[in-house]
């Protein structure tokens, strides 16, 4: 599914990603746990192709097509999916006009026909019902007036929607309490399939006791630095990332 | 100046043959006209209101007034843009010359008149003299601050220039407690590769009646065409005018708008500008609250790119106590084109309890957008709640980035964007009809300047 060998990244000049290699499989969920600045959003903003982080080596494979070479738009056709730490607040476009323009569009580039109005409100108000959200929350300008909870399960809704293949769940968690954590989660649970692929990027163990990844790593100062299975969270929550050492060890 | 010499000419040929000549009160307002004119001239950025329009333009530019063909049948398939096709009465001019053959106006109720201004010339000079002196004219003094060097805010030599030609133009009376629920359309349409006109537009509303206007100038073809329009508003006690003005002639015209309007007690005054075309085109609205809790609303929208230049000027005067005005103005500005918003609020000593807000956006798409922006507040009473905001900025790329990242190619994410940013001003829009219309007009110019069209129409998500 998704290959990274080797990867090296700077934004502004300054070396945030120094060398990161990760395979993942169909089906798998990987986690990827680490302090803070140790290049986790920088990771997930290369992945789904954000302007500012240059690659300056190595390469990422995304089935069997070089994902460094697409475009931000063209790599979510592809079905790479962001979920993001802070979703975005767009005055004036509404949930509905902003999910169905992506939607036509991620479905025009793999050659299927566009949904009209009718088949795409019958599509998301499922989708939506599922994620406990009603009708006005579809309705309004995107994320704006949205709670924090509100804001990450419109983010599941849209990968609900646009069932990518390959999706990057960055800080889910932040800022969400317990209730709002459980909802996020069982949404991403509910998503969980033999053919897609998850990248969990968290701060905290507790994400994971929710969304139960296949694979835990690591990752310091611009490295994966240990790689293990559900198990490493809790030891990583137990004993911390200080045994990680300095940005000069690494 | 070389214009004010041909002019002289001009003036002297064509009066004569204008309709109602000879007819004193008709005769003295087209002098007047041409006096103001004179005395003058075509402002220039000496002149405080105008320092950010320049009208070096308007020299090569004829300024007789088109004299085109009535009742020409050749026209009858020009496609007309309308707020509500088949459900609105019309006044239709082409290249400036009122033409009854494309006009339509149905059944009026008892107590509304809706008339060419050379009808009314026609059948009776007296009385469209007197008419015509019912409606407020703009001030050239637009505020109360004196010093040793008050200056100018306005020029009027263009309003001289429409006056001197008085023959075009609409007339619209709505009688008391009248509701008239067919919006009233005054469509302007360009065929002619250039020439000008002056038409002078008036609505009055008396008290308790209610009434929706829109007026469309467009281009059939057109060019470098001029079109210098007066209008004159009065909105009596507890009565609603609402008012749309869409701007969307060829690239190459020249407009240039001046609108009085007086809003007496418990009135209300909407008006809205799109500005979406020609290569230079400034409105300019006064609006008079003359009586206890009259309100505005005032906004505008426009997009200029290439070379172009647009000029939204407003002064909103408070003049009564507890009155209300709201104004929004934004634009987008790609190229190098160039906007000026220029607001002025007055609170005048009386007026108590005024509540005033302002807020102008503009959008900068490229590094060589300009924008002037210059907001003043002149506040003489002490018990008011008024403000202002001002902001120039690019697209959001964090949003950019969002939309992307969700599959949207960039150029759609980005005529998304500015669509958002210009229907925000359609929501000040208190009819359906223009509001609906004024969205479908913003996203079909930013469909012309993107290449993309986009379809923000909201979906109805009902059970």
């Amino acid at each position: 599914m998704l290959e990274i060998r080797n990867l090296h990244a700077t934004v502004d000049g300054k070396e945030i990603l120094k060398g990161i290699n990760l395979t993942i499989n169909p089906g798998e969920v990987h986690a990827i746990m680490g302090p803070n600045g140790s290049g986790k959003s920088t990771l997930s903003y290369v992945l789904s192709g954000r302007d500012g982080y240059e690659v300056t080596e190595g390469s990422v494979t995304f089935q069997g097509k070089d994902l460094l070479a697409m475009e931000a738009e063209e790599r979510a056709a592809e079905g790479v999916f962001l979920a993001f730490q802070y979703p975005v607040e767009i005055p004036g476009v509404s949930n509905t006009t902003f999910l169905k323009t992506a939607l036509n569009a991620v479905r025009k580039h793999k050659g299927l026909p566009e949904l009209d109005a009718m088949q795409f409100l019958k599509l998301i108000r499922a989708k939506a019902k599922a994620l406990n959200m009603n009708d006005d929350m579809i309705k309004r300008a995107v994320n704006v007036g949205f709670s924090g909870g509100e804001k990450k399960r419109n983010d599941i809704l849209q990968m609900a929607m646009l069932e990518p293949s390959f999706a990057i769940l960055d800080e889910t968690d932040s800022g969400l309490d317990i209730d709002a954590l459980k909802l996020v989660a069982d949404g991403v649970n509910s998503l969980r399939s033999a053919e897609r692929s998850m990248l969990v990027i968290t701060h905290y163990q507790r994400l994971l006791s929710y969304i139960v990844p296949d694979h835990v790593h690591v990752l310091a100062y611009g490295k994966i630095v240990r790689s293990g299975g559900k198990e490493l969270a809790l030891e990583l929550e137990a004993k911390g990332y200080a045994e990680f050492g300095s940005p000069e060890a690494a | 100046m070389a214009a004010i010499a041909t002019l002289k000419d001009l003036y002297e040929t064509l009066s004569p043959g204008l309709p109602g000549a000879g007819a004193a009160g008709l005769d003295r307002l087209r002098a007047d006209g041409y006096a103001r004119f004179l005395a003058d001239g075509i402002p220039t950025p000496k002149v405080e209101g105008w320092k950010y329009t320049n009208l070096r333009d308007l020299a090569g530019v004829s300024l007789a007034p088109a004299q085109g063909t009535i009742d020409s049948a050749a026209n009858t398939d020009l496609d007309l843009p309308s707020v509500a096709p088949g459900e609105t009465h019309r006044l239709v001019f082409v290249d400036g010359v009122f033409n009854a053959a494309l006009s339509a106006v149905g059944t009026l109720p008892a107590g509304v008149t809706l008339d060419s201004l050379r009808g009314l010339i026609e059948s009776s000079p007296a009385t469209a003299a007197e008419v015509l002196e019912r409606f407020p004219a703009p001030k050239a003094d637009t505020g109360l601050r004196v010093g040793p060097n008050p200056g100018r805010g306005q020029a009027l030599g263009l309003v001289g220039l429409n006056g001197a030609f008085l023959a075009e133009g609409a007339v619209l009376t709505v009688g008391e407690g009248v509701t008239l629920a067919q919006p009233v359309e005054i469509v302007f349409i360009a065929t002619a590769a250039d020439g000008a006109w002056h038409p002078r537009l008036l609505i009055d509303v008396a008290a308790g009646a209610t009434v929706t206007v829109a007026e469309h100038h467009v281009a059939r073809g057109g060019g470098a065409t001029f079109a210098n329009i007066v209008s004159g508003v009065r909105v009596g006690e507890g009565a609603v005018l609402r008012h749309a003005k869409f701007q969307e002639e060829d690239d190459a015209a020249l407009h240039l708008a001046s609108v009085t309007a007086t809003v007496a007690a418990s009135g209300t005054y909407e008006t809205f500008v799109l500005t979406t075309g020609g290569r230079l085109a400034r409105t300019d609205v006064q609006v008079r609250l003359e009586g206890s809790g009259a309100s505005t609303r005032v906004s505008g929208a426009y997009g200029v790119d290439g070379s172009r230049h647009a000029d939204f000027t407003s002064l909103i005067d408070h003049v009564a106590a507890n009155c209300t005005s709201r104004e929004v103005v934004k634009g987008v500005i790609d190229g190098k084109g160039r906007a000026v918003f220029q607001g002025k609020i007055i609170v005048r000593p009386d007026a108590q309890k005024t509540d005033g807000h302002q807020l102008n956006r503009a959008l900068l798409l490229s590094d060589t957008a300009e924008i002037d922006a210059k907001p003043e507040l002149e506040i003489y009473a002490d018990d008011v709640k008024c403000s202002h905001g001002a902001t120039a900025g690019e697209l959001d790329e964090e949003a950019l980035f969002y939309l992307r990242a969700r599959g949207i190619p960039a150029d759609t994410a980005r005529a998304l964007l500015i669509a958002a940013f210009l229907d925000e001003v359609a929501e000040e829009i208190g009819d359906d009809r223009l509001r609906g219309y004024a969205i479908a007009r913003i996203q079909d110019r930013i469909g012309r300047l993107t290449g993309i069209t986009v379809d923000a129409t909201d979906l109805a998500v009902e059970e």
